[in-house]
């Protein structure tokens, strides 16, 4: 449907909103079937796992309301599965909004679950993971079992994160998704933005835009700044491989490529080892918090 | 004796001519691509106002972030040296002084001499500046000085996320949505900006008297938020926006008084 071009300006933040289920894996009654549901400030996302292992997400876009984006994140999720929400049997809510996840048994800071989801994801070699959030970045040591070392978080302040980059995509009429590919579109690399404030760093670029500098140039400016505060971040925590990236931006290629330069390692690819996995780091949270509802559940179980 | 201050701030240049250390004209314009020119015209104005030439100024300092960019070879002093020698010229008990500008605020504490012995700088954050105002302003659409006649007409402050200006909109225009109040939401945004302001101090410590300073300090709804949370009433010059310029001045008249000797 081709929108109206009044609105047309106003969309270029907004992301693909899906969900998939993982093919050639069946469920029972006896399975230990748990959720987990990460309610960010701007992606609810929701995971579900049969025996710790994930069996479909989704992921939509939070909206005003924290309890309706909990349900809508985890509806998403469940969708053709064939599974009702009453075949849950444990529920954890994360993330910013997790105190407002209504059909939550419990909440677990998204620290822990992040750390838990990138274990998940690449295995017990992550000692380092970066998770940039909406409107917070975390750099998050953790240990071969997945459980938090030390951490040391950005929040109050939307330099690097994913609303900042919202707000460059809208300023530069550029689709979210395509941001990262265009920034790596310059023969040299220019000089960051000197202002990581978001507010300033916008007046910045468009004195940049007037100065004739291309779109792409100025995102590179504007991506180099954020990765180099990122990189900070890391370096502040302390480094130690390997290093993963999780939140929406892992999806960057403009910031995971930078990152990747700045500090001089390499992040780790999406695992080889579990097959046709195609598990999504934006996602870690939500399949944290449903690793943490499985052994949660048992632990019930026992008592 | 006559000497000129230029201050050369991010949004405004503004200009003081001072004769046997007393301020006897002003001028200011927007500071625009060129900051050059617009300070050579604001001293152009402030001088012709006071039936002066150019050849009767003894000497220019400049001061502000863009001093460099001044006319006229003019020397230069830092922000927070011309904001400390123009607060004890104006109050001569104040030891403190806090500058808030249109994208940054300073704390700066001084001896009784008006020589600055410490200070805090908020920079390259624009939510502790007047642009946080601004983008408030725009979010809620209201113009900029109703600002603050609309925060005093409040009894209580909206929540909002206050410590960015990024969040910080996003959160009017929920607010917005859900009726909230305008002065409601105009108060929260001067009292978050009230509390950046007082945590800057805090790590100063603080002396009273303190004196504001700087474009912000005309905004009655940050000086109301701004004192409930010092819990004391500040002082604010007759020409707030002008106290960088008249700092400048007056060290202008100390240097050129020390080379003549």
């Amino acid at each position: 449907m081709k929108k109206p071009s009044t609105v047309k300006g106003l969309e270029y933040w907004r992301w693909q909103e899906y969900q998939r289920i993982m093919p050639n894996m069946k469920w029972s009654s006896k399975d230990i079937i748990t959720a987990g549901v990460d309610v960010g400030s701007v992606g609810s996302k929701a995971a579900i796992m049969i025996n710790g292992q994930a069996y479909s997400w989704g992921i939509t876009r939070t909206g005003s309301n924290s309890p309706e984006s909990a349900s809508k994140a985890l509806n998403f999720a469940l969708q053709g599965t064939g599974l009702k929400a009453s075949d849950l049997k444990y529920i954890v809510g994360t993330g910013y909004g997790r105190v407002n996840v209504p059909m939550a048994n419990k909440a677990i800071t998204e620290i822990a679950c992040h750390a838990k989801g990138a274990n998940y994801i690449w295995g017990p070699s992550v000692r380092t993971v970066l998770d940039v959030g909406g409107q917070d970045i975390k750099a998050i040591r953790i240990d071969e079992t997945g459980k938090v070392v030390s951490f040391l978080m950005n929040d109050k302040c939307a330099a690097g994160t994913g609303r900042g980059m919202e707000v460059f995509a809208d300023l530069l009429q550029i689709p979210i998704e395509d941001i990262g590919d265009i920034s790596l579109k310059v023969e040299k690399e220019p000089e960051p933005v000197s202002c990581t404030c978001v507010a300033f760093a916008k007046t910045e670029a468009m004195g940049l835009l007037r100065k004739g500098w291309s779109k792409e140039k100025v995102l590179a400016a504007y991506t180099r700044a954020m990765a180099v505060r990122m990189a900070n971040l890391i370096n502040r925590v302390g480094l130690e491989r390997e290093l993963v990236i999780t939140g929406g931006q892992s999806k960057n290629i403009g910031v995971v490529s930078r990152i990747e330069i700045i500090l001089g390692v390499k992040t780790l690819p999406m695992p080889r080892w579990r097959d046709d996995s195609g598990l999504d780091p934006m996602v870690a949270g939500a399949y944290g918090a449903a690793l943490f509802a499985k052994a949660l559940y048992e632990k019930a179980q026992k008592a | 004796m006559i000497t000129v201050g230029i201050d050369l701030g991010t949004q405004r240049i503004k200009t003081v001519v001072l004769k046997d250390g007393a301020a006897i004209a002003r001028a200011q314009a927007f500071a625009g691509f060129d900051p050059t020119k617009a300070a050579e015209q604001t001293v152009q104005e402030a001088l012709t106002s006071a039936n002066l030439k150019l050849s009767d100024v003894a000497a220019f300092i400049a001061t502000g972030s863009a001093m460099e960019m001044a006319p006229y070879n003019a020397g230069t002093v830092s922000m927070m040296g011309a904001d400390a020698k123009a607060g004890v010229y104006l109050f001569p008990k104040a030891r403190t002084i806090i500058d808030v500008g249109a994208e940054e605020a300073r704390a700066v504490k001084c001896d009784e001499k008006g020589v600055m012995t410490d200070f805090v700088v908020n920079e390259r954050c624009a939510a502790g500046a007047g642009a946080f105002i601004e983008a408030m302003a725009r979010a809620l659409e209201v113009k900029l000085e109703e600002m603050g006649p609309l925060a005093l007409k409040a009894e209580r402050a909206s929540p909002i996320n206050a410590s960015c200006v990024i969040f910080g909109e996003s959160d009017v225009v929920s607010l917005i949505h859900r009726q909230e109040s305008k002065p409601e939401i105009a108060r929260a945004v001067f009292d978050a900006m009230a509390d950046r302001i007082s945590s800057m101090m805090h790590r100063l410590g603080i002396n009273p008297e303190v004196v504001l300073v700087g474009g912000v300090a005309k905004d009655e709804g940050f000086v109301a938020s701004l004192n409930r949370k010092l819990g004391l009433t500040v002082l604010i010059p007759e020409y707030p926006d002008y106290v960088g310029a008249l700092g400048a001045a007056l060290i202008a008249a100390t240097r050129a008084k020390e080379g003549a000797k």
